[in-house]
């Protein structure tokens, strides 16, 4: 059933996600904000990788090279939300630190450094 | 389903193994004596450090392989980066420690961050498999943003940390959705298949594969600080605490050009696709790093568009290599990458003085009289932007005209001339370094500077040792680097100590 | 197949009518009188003190931090364990060293995290004070970044 999805269809999801997430770090102003918009890009990826592990689209593979493909895919996408949480707690550690330094975070507000 | 167990070879892996353990011991120490004399933290990390230089040593001249299920590879780019990347860890050890006192930063776990940093991309450099390579490039990452915004009292120190991560969140997420569409498109996440699935693709496949091989691209090209991706660099590089800025400087790019190093040749195949982009933006690099350094009025910010015109001849050689691989070895880029790693974590060494009292000035200005207070560190920097200039008898001089020869070699003339161009340019705002360093402060408030420690005389000695060392040694160096006379570089590893494996041998 | 559904969607439907009717019939038949006192938040007799974009105290942040870290944990806990009851022996020792190896990386975050305070409640306390204070230059005190987070 899932598969009467064409593969294109998860992918053009998966590409909006990123192009949106991508117009949301260039736009965007609070790092929070920003930083949501960085995780959307890596929730893209992994319904990426996802779907790709499901359909298997690569030239001439065995079966067991496909349950490979597939396996591979799946853990690949464990690894990056691990990567993504150790990236949540550097970068709210960071904001954090600005916080109170500055009590505000806001990127244009970052503008000691320039030249 | 079949349980698989894969094949171990320790020795392989002991480097990195030995990196991270040490990290973790350093930790411990932190935790059972908090806030004490970090002599302890640092003789343990320069001991496992040199263990580790010592066990990719051993490697030297043994047969390629890979182990622990194609994860780890063994060969002579993996073995020379991981040497490199260590030897930067143990050069930075040595000066940060004055550095951390003279500025007041309270943070022991400079090094245990930067032993993982330095395993993160021993990681990198040593796989051809993408996931394994995107962990290795965070593990690295993540520990330069903590490191970054280190000094937790400076508003600039937090904002370059910001900025870092930021950008640097953003290129990691770009260079996934690079590896997912590899993936995807070959049915592995190993960067070889690539290679041996191109010929027998569609043009569907060969769409994803481009569109894969392009966003993992970009997403190195911004760790390498190439071109269009290297807004970051310069105001990371001012902001960040010297000592760390050295480390990223020298360690970020080695494992950046190892990994990108590996991709592009993975994609050599395709090159007719890729070049033409890779030919433009390192002409951009090289250019676009040099000029804006011009107007800089800051020595971060200077050697930071210094390291980005670095990048761009770093990326000659590599691109040489990779259009004609059997005309041009990787000699050059191993030697580059040597001589560049010496040029800068010295200078950046030498930098750190300004830092005095917790402030720290890093304008021309900042450091004017900087001669009349620590002349030995003075003259190692002569040496040091002398060779980022190019003048012979140095690393730097030496290492251009490898490049230079290579790019002639493999028909990429108009690299080359860029190269020669831009070295000529190069030569006006690294004389304002030193112009600044010997003017005499009369008349201006005296200018604050810490006296140099030990550690970072014996720091700045090696590094301009090694420039001079590698420049005399060189075609050895090249020889030694890309294995081509194997029994010779192992004895005389071994009987000599080359200099940044002097430390190696800690007994 | 949709048929089974049918019956939701009716409902669905059903309560989107019913409360749409409600809400615009009692916009549009009911008397509007605007008095500033009526349009300010909270009606109940108090007047609306300080803004309502209130900050969290920065600590929720931290404890935050470290619980999407411990969190993230499990999941390749989970992922090895869908494969280790039905594995050969040989596999379940080689993985379950490998496991055993994961985890004692985390003890040794977490003992970290404790011996730095990181999760005392108490501001001042937490973040390693000695640490702060033992640098000449601090500019944040204890006190003044506890007064910062809860402003």
């Amino acid at each position: 059933m899932v598969n009467d999805v064409p593969l294109s269809w998860f992918l053009g999801l998966g590409m909006i996600m990123f192009c949106i997430g991508t117009i949301g770090v260039v736009v965007r102003r609070n790092p929070v904000v920003v930083f949501m918009c960085i995780e959307l890009m890596l929730n893209a990826v992994n319904l990426t990788f996802l779907v790709f592990a499901r359909y298997g689209i690569a030239p001439g593979q065995t079966l067991e090279q496909a349950t490979n493909t597939a396996m591979g895919g799946q853990m690949a996408v464990i690894f990056v939300m691990a990567v993504a949480a150790a990236e949540v707690a550097v970068g709210l550690g960071i904001i954090m630190a600005i916080f109170r330094l500055k009590n505000e975070a806001d990127v244009d507000d970052m503008s000691v450094l320039r030249g | 389903m079949n349980y698989v167990l894969p094949t171990v070879e320790w020795p392989t892996v002991m480097p990195v193994l030995i990196v991270v353990v040490t990290g973790i011991l350093a930790v411990f120490i932190e935790m059972l004596w908090p806030k004490r004399n970090n002599n302890v933290i640092v003789g343990l990390g320069l001991v496992g450090l040199g263990l580790a230089g010592s066990s990719v040593l051993k490697q030297f001249g043994a047969p390629d392989g890979v182990t622990f299920g194609d994860m780890v590879v063994r060969d002579q780019v993996g073995l020379v980066m991981q040497l490199l990347l260590v030897g930067i860890c143990f050069v930075a050890f040595l000066f940060s420690e004055g550095y951390l006192r003279e500025k007041q930063i309270p943070f022991a776990e400079f090094y245990p961050l930067a032993l993982w940093a330095t395993a993160g991309g021993m990681l990198m450099v040593t796989t051809t498999n993408t996931l394994e390579l995107f962990l290795g490039l965070e593990v690295l990452s993540i520990a330069l943003y903590c490191l970054a915004g280190m000094s937790r009292q400076e508003s600039k120190s937090e904002e370059s940390a910001l900025k870092y991560f930021l950008l640097g969140a953003f290129a990691s997420a770009v260079f996934l959705m690079g590896i997912a569409y590899l993936f995807g498109a070959t049915g592995s996440l190993d960067l070889n298949a690539i290679t041996s699935v191109w010929p027998a693709t569609t043009p569907m496949h060969h769409t994803l594969i481009l569109f894969g091989v392009g966003m993992t691209l970009a997403g190195l090209g911004f760790k390498a600080a190439l071109v269009p991706f290297h807004q970051w660099t310069p105001d990371v590089y001012q902001g960040a605490p010297t000592n760390v800025t050295g480390f990223m400087a020298a360690a970020s790019k080695v494992a950046a050009f190892g990994a990108l190093l590996r991709v592009l040749m993975a994609a050599a195949p395709l090159q007719e696709f890729w070049f033409p982009a890779m030919f433009w933006i390192c002409i951009l690099t090289m250019t676009v790093g040099n000029l804006a350094a011009v107007v800089q009025k800051d020595v971060k910010r200077i050697l930071g568009y210094s390291s980005i015109a670095n990048a761009g001849y770093i990326l000659v050689a590599v691109l040489s290599h990779v259009k004609s691989p059997d005309k041009v070895g990787l000699g050059s880029t191993f030697y580059y990458l040597l001589a560049y790693s010496m040029m800068t974590l010295g200078a950046f060494a030498v930098v750190s003085l300004s830092a005095k009292g917790g402030k720290e000035g890093t304008r021309l200005q900042d450091i004017h009289g900087l001669w009349s207070r620590a002349p030995f560190a003075v003259v190692c920097l002569v040496v040091f932007v002398a060779s980022l200039i190019g003048i012979p008898p140095s690393a730097g001089f030496v290492g251009k005209l490898f490049i230079f020869n290579d790019a002639l070699a493999a028909g990429l003339t108009p690299l080359a001339i860029v190269l020669a161009v831009n070295s000529v340019i190069s030569v006006y705002y690294y004389l304002g370094i030193l112009q600044a360093a010997f003017v005499s402060e009369e008349g201006a408030v005296r200018n604050q500077s810490a006296k140099p420690g030990i550690g970072l005389n014996i720091a700045v000695l090696v590094c301009a040792f090694g420039v001079f060392w590698a420049s005399f040694n060189a075609t050895w160096v090249q020889k030694t680097a890309t294995g081509t006379s194997v029994s010779q570089a192992q004895t005389v590893s071994t009987t000599t100590s080359p200099d940044r494996m002097g430390p190696s041998n800690p007994e | 197949m949709l048929g089974d559904f049918m019956p939701i969607l009716v409902l669905v439907c059903l309560a989107a009518l019913i409360c749409g009717v409600m809400v615009v019939g009692s916009y549009v038949l009911g008397p509007k009188k605007v008095t500033p006192y009526k349009s300010s938040p909270y009606e109940c007799g108090v007047m609306p003190l300080g803004t309502a974009t209130e900050r969290f105290p920065i600590k929720f942040y931290l404890v935050a931090i470290l619980f999407v870290l411990f969190d993230i944990e499990v999941v390749f806990l989970w992922s090895w364990l869908t494969i280790f009851k039905d594995a050969p022996t040989d596999f379940q020792v080689f993985s379950g060293v490998d496991v055993a190896v994961y985890l004692g990386l985390w003890i040794v975050g977490y003992l970290y995290i404790i011996k730095i305070g990181a999760l005392d409640w108490d501001e001042a306390t937490s973040l390693a004070p000695e640490k702060l204070e033992a640098s000449a230059t601090v500019a944040v005190p204890a006190q003044a970044s506890n007064q910062e987070a809860l402003a």
